[in-house]
């Protein structure tokens, strides 16, 4: 079977929360890694170094006048004739072994992309490949692929227990490892105990753990996960976030994580691609993405966008390119004091104060026109100092490696 | 200034609604109290009226019913093989009948609730319905017809060389009659029920590496269970308490047709008897039904 690497030191950091599913993984400890390195480093995966988890090729979906149109479109009373294109031509390469975050505004075409891979819908055009072969036309059973459903979808009639083993039963794993894998699955998201629960009996925290366990039992190669904390409380959301990236860099299960969430994509996830419209804007690690945003909608979505752009760019900058300023990066000074060599600055008028408690968001009117929103941290101001800044004239100062060109997509 | 002497003094339904407001059984038995009442009366009342009556008994030679309590009814009904033959007879066509529905019903539930378009589904909630506008007479006389020896029946098979099963003796006839007559009644509640299945619960089970005939057997069955239930309680006690298609249909006789009968000699207190016959089946099959958990999931 395949084996995987597991990351000793890591192990240990997370892990006393999060034994592991399968013991044959740890005896096979052939390499140790440090850091985040992607998992293709693998000496031993047997589709041959490099072979993407998942490569979407071309990757169209429309949605026409079918059943399954009318349907969605009599829910949203859009006209029912027109074709809608949920995805509007994709191609993707998902490294085995990696946590990568789907991220996009709603209607973007996210969850139509990861039903296509989970093989819930079929592509209008396009190619899916899992681990170099090509499932496109197969049904989602025949697929080495689970999912955690954002409704989490537990089988209300069955035990938390049945539901962990029933990809197991269903493809008829003797009782005996059946029970070894459920009892281990289920102490891998805490659960041990809770066997004969009802999922009607769970708190929602409880039932999105469930539903991890179900899909992580049967060790499917790509785990497909449709905002699996959409429904939890912003606190248990943060838990949540910790113990599923724990879980992941212990199973070294290939994660494919959709959200609307960019704090969340840009925490957990090793790469992320960044959705609008139907395509991807952005394919990189998190700190690509937000420090080096490919496009204005990159810029907008993944943080504030604080754009300079024509005039004001030429005026502050010395180009006539769309430029980014992420607002943690920007000083807020008196407005004749002299910025470095090395500094862009401008002047302007702060417009409007939003304290937010461990920082304060300066919304602040430049006299190049435009605007840009600072963000400064509350290391000696008070809320009523801060908020008694209205009105002030000021001059913003950031160094010039963190303007950063935008294309204009 | 208006809203002030409203708050000062408050009119006597503001004062009412805030009494009641305080005292929520007041409150919610006012609301039962119709219903209970005609519940009470008329359900429960002419029930253990029923049941009281069946301990009494006709006097052979005058006619007129002895109000004195005697089991002798029952015994009658349990030993003489006249009754516990019509009593199978009829349960084992209830039986019947209600597999046969189920069977007929849950494909025909499931297009509906799964597949259909929108459209579609609407015109066969029609067809499904429409049957139940007409009367029950009626249609019962049209299948005599269908039945009949030169009936429809005889006139579709007879190139064929076959025979309809006729409107003597057989059983068969008055299968059929049941079936089409209860089968509205076993679609709705699987349709209901059907529709009420989340469809990420089937994806789910693909996901996990269920094939249709699996899904179908771990996921969709034991969840439309209580719908099969419900329908089945429909068409169960539905045969079970039939008189009139029987007659039409068929020379045999059913538990309806003893009552019915009874009725007419009349001997009052042997028809309430036979009529607690039926409903005793019922009852025990709801008791069989709740045991293997068939209202646990509602
Ligand atoms: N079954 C369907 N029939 C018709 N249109 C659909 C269907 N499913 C999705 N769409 C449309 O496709 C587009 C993309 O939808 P999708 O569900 O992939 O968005 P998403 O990025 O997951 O959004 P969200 O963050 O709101 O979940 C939307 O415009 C949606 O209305
Ligand atoms: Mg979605």
């Amino acid at each position: 079977m395949r084996s995987r690497v597991i990351q000793p030191a890591k192990l240990a950091n997370c892990l006393p929360l999060v034994p592991l599913i399968d013991e044959t993984r740890t005896r096979s400890r052939l390499a140790v890694t440090t850091a985040a390195q992607p998992a293709t480093t693998h000496p031993t995966t047997d589709a041959g170094a490099g072979v993407p988890a998942v490569r979407l090729e071309g990757l169209v979906k429309h949605f026409g006048n079918d059943a399954a149109g009318r349907r969605v479109a009599g829910a949203t009373g859009a006209p029912v004739s027109d074709v809608i294109v949920a995805v509007a031509g994709i191609d993707l390469d998902i490294r085995d072994g990696e946590f990568f975050s789907m991220l996009g505004p709603s209607g973007s075409g996210k969850t139509t992309t990861l039903r296509m891979i989970a093989g819930f819908e079929l592509p209008t055009a396009g190619r899916i490949l899992l681990h170099g072969e090509d499932v496109t036309n197969r049904p989602p059973f025949d697929r080495d692929v689970n999912t955690v459903f954002q409704d989490y979808a537990l089988f209300p009639h069955m035990t938390v227990g049945d539901n962990v083993a029933y990809g197991l039963v269903v493809r008829k794993v003797p009782k005996a490892e059946r029970q070894a894998r459920v009892a281990d699955a289920l102490r891998m998201v805490r659960l041990e105990g809770y066997e004969r629960r009802r999922p009607g009996q769970l708190s929602g925290g409880q039932r999105q753990r469930v539903a991890l366990a179900r899909a992580l039992v049967n060790r499917p190669r790509v785990l497909l996960l449709d905002e699996p904390l959409g429904a939890l409380d912003l606190k248990l959301r943060e838990e949540m976030q910790i113990e599923l990236k724990s879980i992941q860099q212990a199973v070294r299960i290939t994660f494919i994580y959709v959200t609307h969430d960019q704090q969340e994509a840009l925490t957990m996830s090793d790469r992320l691609a960044v959705f609008n419209r139907g395509r991807i804007e952005q394919v990189g690690t998190p700190a690509d993405v937000y420090e080096r945003p490919a496009t204005r909608f990159v810029a907008g979505f993944v943080g504030t966008s604080n754009l300079l752009a024509g005039e004001t760019a030429r005026a502050i900058i010395g180009s006539d390119r769309t430029y980014t300023v992420r607002p943690e990066k920007i000083r807020l000074t008196d407005p004749d004091a002299a910025p470095g060599p090395d500094e862009a600055s401008a002047t302007g008028t702060i417009r409007e104060v939003v304290y937010l408690g461990p920082d304060t968001r300066y919304i602040v009117a430049l006299d190049a026109g435009g605007e840009l929103v600072v963000t400064q941290q509350n290391l000696a101001t008070s809320s009523m100092e801060a908020l008694s800044a209205k009105g002030r004239a000021v001059r913003l100062t950031w160094k010039r490696q963190h303007n950063l060109p935008v294309g204009d997509g | 200034m208006i809203g002030a002497t409203d708050r000062s003094t408050p009119g006597t339904m503001r004062r009412l609604a805030g009494w009641l407001d305080r005292h929520a059984r007041v409150r919610l038995a006012m609301l039962l109290a119709a219903p209970m009442g005609w519940l009470v009366l008329a359900y429960l009342g002419s029930l253990v009226l029923l049941f009281v009556n069946a301990f009494w008994s006709r006097d052979a030679f005058t006619g007129l019913v002895e109000r004195q309590f005697t089991p002798d009814n029952f015994i009658e009904i349990f030993t003489n093989p006249l009754y516990r033959n019509v009593t199978l007879r009829t349960f084992g066509m209830a039986v019947a009948v209600t597999l046969t529905c189920a069977v007929i019903a849950f494909p025909i539930a499931y297009y509906m609730a799964r597949v259909a378009s929108p459209r579609t589904r609407g015109l066969l909630a029609v067809a499904v319905v429409m049957p139940l506008w007409a009367s029950y007479l009626v249609k019962a006389y049209t299948w005599r017809l269908i039945l009949s020896n030169d009936g429809v029946l005889n006139w579709l098979l007879e190139p064929l060389g076959l025979r309809g099963p006729g409107l003597g003796e057989s059983v068969v006839g008055l299968w059929l009659v049941f079936t089409y007559l209860w089968l509205p009644y076993m679609i709705l509640p699987l349709y209901a029920g059907l529709e009420r299945i989340p469809h990420s619960l089937l994806e789910a089970s693909a996901d996990l590496g269920g094939r249709g005939w699996t899904t179908f057997r771990r996921v969709i069955l034991p969840l439309v269970v209580p719908a099969l239930v419900a329908g089945s309680i429909f068409t169960f006690s539905l045969t079970l308490g039939d008189y009139i298609a029987p007659s039409l249909i068929t020379t045999t006789q059913f538990i309806g047709n003893l009552i019915f009968l009874n009725f007419g000699v009349p001997d009052l207190p042997f028809a309430a008897a036979l009529s607690l016959v039926p409903l005793a089946i019922v009852v025990l099959y709801l008791l069989v039904a709740r045991r293997l958990g068939a209202f646990e999931a509602l």
